[in-house]
């Protein structure tokens, strides 16, 4: 592409009717600085064969904002200048032959205040299906702290989650019921029951138990709360069990969550694909009622794993804080599921941090301030056990909580004692740890002290001690090589 | 029945070694620790009685046991349990809670059912002794 | 779940290197910035260069299972004001963690008015909130004496004096105690109170500096903000120090730290009223004679010295 075909075209030329290089409409310009006020996206392409990079880069420009293929005049009537994106800068991408990081810039005027399905459907809206790219992905977001400001984010947040939960300074421990589909209310609430009575803080519904012909939400809820209530009587704590209030339309998930609320449940679910706008209706529900919301990422895999095409989940981590849920699954870099430990601390970051860095290894490209949001709590679950406690809790800290579905039912002596054998697992990590011992390689040792006097435990040892995930990750940080840790 | 609140309850009970540990896990943090005592477990009873305010800038957890010892003389037959507070922005909060001394013979929460639609229930606790 | 490891059946040695533990401890780096940073005090190094090797034979003893108890280690600086005992004090608490004495190694100063409350049951509320900050560390009781007062029986001071008493002898493990004061009023507070006598292990006695160490106190104080006397200015200071010596509240170090803020306050009015075009560094840093004998020392007037900060030291 030659130099003047790069260049915006101004003036009368600019309109007259026909086709124009996106650059040439003014969707480039290496020369802009990004306003503290824009939004700002980073993009990966892949141009077919014989596209120039910066033209490409223009065009996703284009195509996120104002563009249409051809000039029209109408573009006349309007401050046209405000509303086309920039992009500002296209590098390669270190090692990945034919893909380029193009960043463009977005003014504010072009997004709906408090809206992700406007804000998605501007950046996300047409481009991934644009021809001249062979494959896009959306890898990071930078938000305005004005435009931050118009979402209100968590409903209670993981500070106030822990007041209400009475609950401090350890990961809190879950589990999934299992199995998934199947069970009938009665036993379904046995299975909570007994993980609660155990020694865990919550239990779960899985992302696809709504009210199937086996087990009527209505049904579910009633022997869940039977099975809350009765094992916080039995310890003492604040219990409670996700209650997935996900279905056909909002008004069935009102009904359903009023009517967890009236139980006396402490937290409700809803699962990733009820969309954008039922995320954000019943965030707003939660904040009004008092409720913990948790968030399960089902079907996020369908875009977020392959690293040339799709959305980086670090970024619907950030649609997520804005939108406002309380629980988010953000993987567990030792368990069953996609994730190397590094890019997934960036998620974690996203989820809790007050602030982003820029921070590349963890797939972190701007500096993100999140102007007092309320930080998320992240959920790490699927395929760990309480052989790999002290990996979890060096990855990935207090704040979160850990969720041992087949780890603790699927236990050889019991329900309980799987529960148990993760609650003392953890709370003897997290003795040592603030006694100054470096769990991340005395970790082991400090399991089979406990599982000295703790059978359960050493049921568990001996069950999962030596089960690995030990597959490469295929989203993996740009700017680093990592593997996912053996246990 | 053991209550099972804070951060250790699943573990045997920490010794005077154990918890001068974690208090200066606390205090290397710059959190202010309290002790606060109660013979109502209830799991929402956030209130239990303080015993002096939270001790702000201390250097060595010596100051908090002999706080404890005191505690522990004027109360011993109860629960005893110490919070560590963070005043750092976004926090502002408790981060930490473990009992450190709890009665000889542990009380019951007694659970209590009313029906209130359909099978519905509300359920109420309270401690029995 | 316990911590400690489980045999205790640890080789004691049968020999040691007090050179190697010397240098090793870190005690040998305190008393070298002692020597270094600390003008004088002959007598007063000297003592603490005699607690130190106490300490390290008694924890090389301790090592060979020789002895077991914790050694008395508190203390009282007597001294005139401005004589360097919260500076030896702080020296003091860094040696004694080097030597494993303290945990922490903090200094918590204190006078009576952060002991001793105003009302009934206020003093022992008091008292203790400043143990438990101190505790780890020393705690360093400026002019303790004025914790008695025989004249008032009812006075909350002895409330103090009692705890003190008591966690000076129960927490030798915890916390050292250094009480400082003029010598004289220390003896008589001693002599009254022989709970303290027995307790207290090491008395330091601070001399008067020298003029020749004042000046040269002087001298490195000024060095130590980018200034310095010219020569002119050097033998005014050496006058004014043997006149200000004479004069009531004369505190050695102190009177001339203070004596010197107003020199500087002097010099940089001079400079301000008088100078004509651009000033270079050296103009900017040199004290002359004018701005020390401008002082009313010379006129036999009396240069007032503010009273000492108290707080916690790091």
């Amino acid at each position: 592409m030659s130099e003047d075909t790069k260049k915006e075209i101004k003036g009368k030329e600019r309109y007259k009717a026909g086709v124009l290089k996106y650059a040439q409409m003014g969707y480039w310009d290496g020369d802009y600085e990004p306003k503290d006020t824009d939004v700002l996206a980073l993009f990966r392409i892949t141009p077919q064969e014989g596209v120039d990079p910066i033209e490409a880069a223009a065009a996703v420009a284009g195509e996120s904002s104002t563009a249409t293929w051809t000039v029209v005049w109408t573009d006349r009537l309007t401050a046209a200048e405000n509303y086309r994106a920039k992009a500002y800068k296209v590098e390669p991408v270190p090692g990945q032959e034919g893909q380029y990081f193009c960043y463009v810039a977005y003014d504010l005027i072009l997004f709906e205040e408090g809206s992700i399905a406007n804000l998605t459907a501007s950046i996300i809206g047409n481009v991934f299906s644009f021809k001249p790219l062979k494959a896009a992905r959306l890898e990071d977001m930078r938000f305005p702290v004005a435009y931050v400001k118009t979402f209100a984010g968590p409903p209670t947040g993981l500070v106030v989650e822990r007041e209400r939960l009475d609950k401090f300074g350890k990961p809190l421990l879950g589990a999934t019921t299992k199995p998934k589909l199947g069970l009938s209310g009665k036993n379904y609430g046995r299975v909570v029951y007994e993980g609660l009575k155990g020694g865990l803080d919550f239990m779960k519904d899985d992302e696809n138990i709504n009210s199937q012909p086996f087990m009527h939400w209505r049904d579910r809820f009633l022997y869940c709360m039977e099975a809350v209530n009765k094992a916080s009587a039995e310890s003492g704590e604040i219990k409670g069990h996700y209650l997935n209030i996900t279905a056909g339309t909002m008004e069935e998930m009102y009904a359903r969550a009023e009517f967890a609320k009236q139980l006396g449940s402490v937290i409700v679910m809803v699962d990733l694909i009820i969309g954008w706008t039922a995320i954000q209706s019943i965030s707003k529900w939660c904040r009004d009622n008092n409720m913990i919301l948790h968030m399960h990422r089902a079907g996020h895999g369908t875009y977020t794993r392959q690293k040339n095409h799709g959305i980086s989940f670090r970024v619907i981590a950030k649609w997520l804080r804005l939108a406002g849920v309380d629980h988010l699954h953000t993987g567990t870099a030792v368990g069953k599921l996609e994730g190397d430990p590094l890019t997934v601390q960036g998620y974690y970051n996203v989820c809790r941090e007050p602030f982003n860095e820029v921070d590349l290894p963890r797939g972190l490209f701007f500096e993100q301030d999140w102007a007092d949001t309320k930080k998320v709590m992240p959920v790490a679950s699927g395929g760990i056990h309480a052989g790999q406690m002290h990996q979890l809790l060096s990855l990935f800290g207090d704040d979160v909580v850990l969720q041992f579905g087949g780890g603790t039912i699927g236990h050889p002596m019991g329900i309980q004692a799987g529960a148990t054998a993760n609650r003392v697992a953890l709370e003897a990590m997290v003795l040592a740890r603030n006694e100054g011992r470096d769990i991340k390689n005395e970790g082991p040792e400090i399991l089979r002290e406990a599982a000295k006097w703790c059978k359960p435990l050493e049921a568990a040892l001996d069950t999962w001690g030596n089960i690995t995930f030990n597959y490469t990750s295929t989203d993996t940080s740009d700017y680093v090589v990592s593997e996912t840790p053996l246990a | 029945m053991r209550i099972t609140q804070g951060c250790f309850s699943f573990l045997p009970d920490l010794d005077d070694v154990q918890i001068t540990a974690q208090i200066e896990y606390c205090l290397g943090r710059e959190w202010a620790i309290g002790i606060e005592y109660t013979d109502d477990p209830h799991p929402r009873n956030t209130y239990w009685d303080m015993w002096g305010h939270p001790m702000f800038d201390l250097h060595d957890a010596k100051g908090v046991m002999m706080e404890l010892d005191d505690c522990r003389k004027a109360h011993g037959d109860k629960y005893i349990r110490i919070n560590a507070f963070d005043s750092t922005r976004g926090f502002e909060t408790v981060m930490m809670s473990f009992i450190v001394n709890r009665p000889a013979e542990e009380p019951k929460i007694h659970m209590q059912r009313t029906d209130f639609v359909d099978r519905a229930q509300k359920y109420a606790w309270d401690v029995r002794k | 779940m316990t911590t400690e490891t489980s045999e205790e059946s640890k080789e004691l040695p049968t020999s040691v290197d007090l050179a190697a533990e010397y240098e090793a401890s870190g005690v040998a780096e305190v008393l070298r910035e002692l020597d270094e940073e600390l003008i004088g005090l002959e007598p007063v190094k000297q003592r603490i260069r005699e607690t130190a090797a106490l300490l390290l034979v008694d924890r090389a003893r301790k090592s060979m299972g020789l002895s077991h108890e914790t050694p008395t280690l508190h203390m009282s600086f007597s001294g005139n004001p401005g004589t360097g005992k919260t500076t030896v004090a702080l020296k003091m608490a860094g040696l004694l963690h080097r030597l494993g004495y303290v945990r922490k190694g903090h200094l918590v100063s204190v006078t009576r008015d952060d002991l001793v409350g105003q009302y009934i049951g206020h003093t022992a509320p008091k008292t203790k909130e400043v143990l438990k900050k101190a505790m780890g560390g020393v705690l360093f009781i400026d002019e303790a004496y004025y914790l008695y007062k025989p004249d008032n029986e009812r006075d909350y001071g002895q409330e103090a004096i009692e705890i003190l008493l008591q966690v000076m002898e129960n927490n030798r493990d915890d916390l050292v105690v250094i009480m400082a004061g003029y010598a004289d009023k220390m003896d008589k507070f001693f002599s009254a109170n022989p709970g303290f006598r027995s307790r207290i292990a090491h008395h330091i006695e601070f001399p008067d500096y020298s003029d020749e160490e004042l000046l040269r106190i002087a001298e490195q104080m000024l060095d130590g903000q980018n200034y310095h006397l010219d020569e002119a200015a050097r033998a005014a200071m050496k006058e004014y120090i043997s006149l200000r010596r004479q004069q009531p509240h004369f505190a050695n170090a102190r009177s001339i730290r203070n004596a010197l803020d107003r020199a500087r306050l002097r010099q940089a009015n001079r400079l301000f009223t008088s100078a004509r075009g651009p000033l270079d560094a050296e103009q900017l840093s040199a004290i002359g004679e004018e701005d020390i004998r401008a002082s009313r020392v010379f006129q036999g007037g009396l240069d007032v010295d503010r009273p000492m900060h108290t707080g916690e030291q790091k």
